[in-house]
């Protein structure tokens, strides 16, 4: 393979990195404060996709309102999600969150199907990026769509922003205390409960912009999460489950490795993440940037 | 349901466990008679899927959410061995022999982390056992499944009937459930029951824990192959959601939906959603709202399960 194609192959690979990465950055966020194995997060994802196309056919906002509207919205959602329903299940086992939000992923996929069947006479839609984004760049040893480079760009930012806020300023360390030690944190006037709603519907609202950024790639499916979280997953267990910077690094890396693998040997695409998943598994069983079980 | 009460004694009374047995028996003996065959065979397979994913999760206490890996293997290995003129009984044991070997990597590199740790990494060995599936296409049929898989009789037993194989699986499944049940009841299922209450303390009087949830994990990997397998036998086919995740999420419901760490609660888990499955597929009403709102509400309200629940009111009163 030469280099051009290589490179090309790169570049996809950071595409797709950026949405593991978003997606991971949101669960790492959730699974790190609340302890919540978020099994919907690809749902969510789903929802901020079909609330980008569903608003524009309703309202007919554009791409740039949706970039912040549907993510709000599904923050909104998981909002009510943690105050509803995940709320109630704290005190017990954490298997009892991933079943639960398992149950809302079969759930929201097939009410999303109904919907746009019965309101939009579609199955699937595409979705087509603003007119500033269309088009290609050169970068002079390749050329590459404007639009995917606006996806790795923004989601390089967002991820830096996400990390930024919770490693290094106060809101940080309140919320990060607020789920180390509620009854401590508590005790110095702060409001748990509100902290913990929050950090849930701002990991929600992750995946909610990652699907909006995702419709004009890939159409709008109700079931277009279905996979993607599963893979996801596996780059948080790479990466040590709750690690902010390893859900991030980790997103990009098995982005580019999987692109770059399919180039080489194609059957080995989609199994590549688990195969890795596995080597990491059995040699770092926290994972690449996490800390030993014990240790937490 | 109306047998129900029975239950909740068994423990004290050992006479109205054989009776609540015997009406178990009577009730699958009779079950072909109140729904089609096909269906009544597929609520066994997964019923003994449910009975062996509880073995894991009800009494090692380990959430495996990649269950489809040996249910799927063993459903292709099981259909390749049918095909290749192997008779039903051999084809069977070969796929839950193939679950079997499947689970000793799985298992050995899995069972040695926790809670959610677990889950996750069964997940994603489900999801390597999926894609090799879609890959080999020679073997698997790849997305388009493998179909007509033939069934040979056995000399007195003619498989063509719906009824005969029911019945068949009716004695695969019974034999799957003794085994279980035997497994529970044992030394050895009391060990793995205290390594599941609590680890440290089992440790700390002698016992390994790896030993018993690695052997645990083989038991239910096997006996959720055999399951596997009887779907082959009933159906004919074999598509490639028998590896999805889907799958593992399905026969997690059906445990916790009947009730977990109880005998009979995954069977009559396994009963229900098929046959609310079966019941809405005739109308128009999407399954995942439906699976998706059982799902909800089961975790939220119902968490013993319909077993549990009774069992809990009665003793209750």
């Amino acid at each position: 393979m030469n280099a051009q194609l290589l490179l090309i192959q790169v570049f996809n690979g950071l595409v797709n990195g950026a949405f593991y990465a978003l997606l991971s950055l949101g669960l790492a966020v959730i699974f790190g404060m609340l302890r919540i194995v978020n099994f919907a997060h690809g749902a969510l994802y789903m929802l901020g996709a079909f609330g980008a196309f569903a608003l524009s056919e309703t309202l007919g906002l554009g791409f740039w309102p949706s970039l912040i509207v549907s993510p709000l919205i599904v923050g909104l959602i998981g909002v009510i999600l943690e105050r509803v329903l995940l709320r109630r299940l704290y005190g017990l086992d954490h298997s009892y969150n991933l079943l639960l939000t398992f149950g809302l992923t079969l759930l929201i996929q097939d009410l999303v199907k109904q919907v746009m069947l019965s309101q939009f006479a579609v199955s699937s839609a595409p979705y087509t990026p603003p007119e500033m984004l269309t088009g290609v760049v050169n970068l002079g040893f390749v050329v590459f769509p404007k639009y995917r480079l606006f996806v790795i760009a923004l989601s390089l930012a967002v991820c830096l922003v996400t990390w930024y806020v919770i490693e290094r300023t106060r809101v940080g360390a309140v919320v990060r205390a607020a789920t180390e030690n509620p009854t401590v944190t508590r005790s110095f006037g702060i409001n748990v409960s509100a902290w913990v709603t929050a950090v849930f519907g701002v990991g929600v609202a992750l995946a909610g912009l990652a699907g909006v950024l995702a419709a004009p790639i890939y159409s709008v499916d109700p079931y277009m999460g279905a996979e993607l979280i599963i893979t996801t997953f596996a780059v948080v267990v790479i990466g040590g489950m709750g690690s902010i910077l390893g859900s991030v690094v980790v997103g990009f890396a098995v982005g580019v490795l999987t692109a770059v693998g399919a180039a080489l040997y194609p059957p080995i695409s989609n199994t590549l993440v688990f195969i890795l998943m596995a080597l990491v598994l059995l040699f770092r069983p926290s994972g690449l940037f996490g800390l030993p079980e014990g240790a937490r | 349901m109306t047998a129900l009460p029975t239950t909740a004694r068994t423990a004290a009374r050992p006479r109205a466990r054989l009776g609540w047995l015997l009406l178990g028996a009577a009730l699958l003996l009779a079950l072909p008679h109140f729904v089609y065959p096909v269906l009544a065979l597929d609520i066994l397979a997964w019923g003994l899927f449910a009975v062996a994913f509880d073995l894991l999760f009800g009494y090692a206490g380990l959430l495996s959410f990649g269950h489809a890996a040996f249910w799927g293997t063993s459903a292709y290995v099981t259909a390749y061995a049918l095909s290749h003129g192997l008779n039903v009984p051999v084809s069977l044991l070969a796929g839950a022999a193939s679950a079997l070997l499947l689970a000793v990597p799985i298992g050995f590199l899995s069972v040695r982390s926790y809670g959610i740790y677990f889950s996750m990494i069964t997940l994603a060995f489900a999801q390597m056992v999926s894609f090799v599936a879609l890959q080999l296409t020679d073997f698997t049929g790849g997305e388009n499944g493998l179909q007509g898989i033939p069934h040979p009789n056995l000399p007195g037993l003619n498989f063509d009937s719906n009824l005969v194989r029911y019945y068949f699986a009716l004695l695969v499944f019974a034999a799957g459930m003794a085994a279980a049940y035997r497994l529970v009841h044992s030394p050895f299922g009391r060990v793995t029951q205290a390594v599941r209450d609590n680890e440290v303390r089992a440790q700390s009087v002698g016992y390994a824990p790896f030993r018993y949830k690695f052997t645990a994990f083989l038991v239910s990997a096997a006996l959720a192959g055999l399951a596997g397998g009887l779907t082959v036998f009933g159906h004919g086919v074999v598509s490639l959601e028998v590896v999805n995740w889907r799958t593992s999420g399905e026969v997690v419901i059906m445990t916790l939906l009947g009730g977990t760490a109880t005998a009979f609660g995954p069977l009559i888990g396994a009963g229900l959603v098929l046959l609310l499955r079966d019941y809405l597929s005739t109308s128009n009403f999407p399954v995942g709202i439906v699976t998706g709102l059982v799902f909800v509400l089961v975790v939220l309200f119902f968490r013993a399960g319909v077993i549990g629940t009774v069992q809990n009111l009665l003793r209750r009163r």
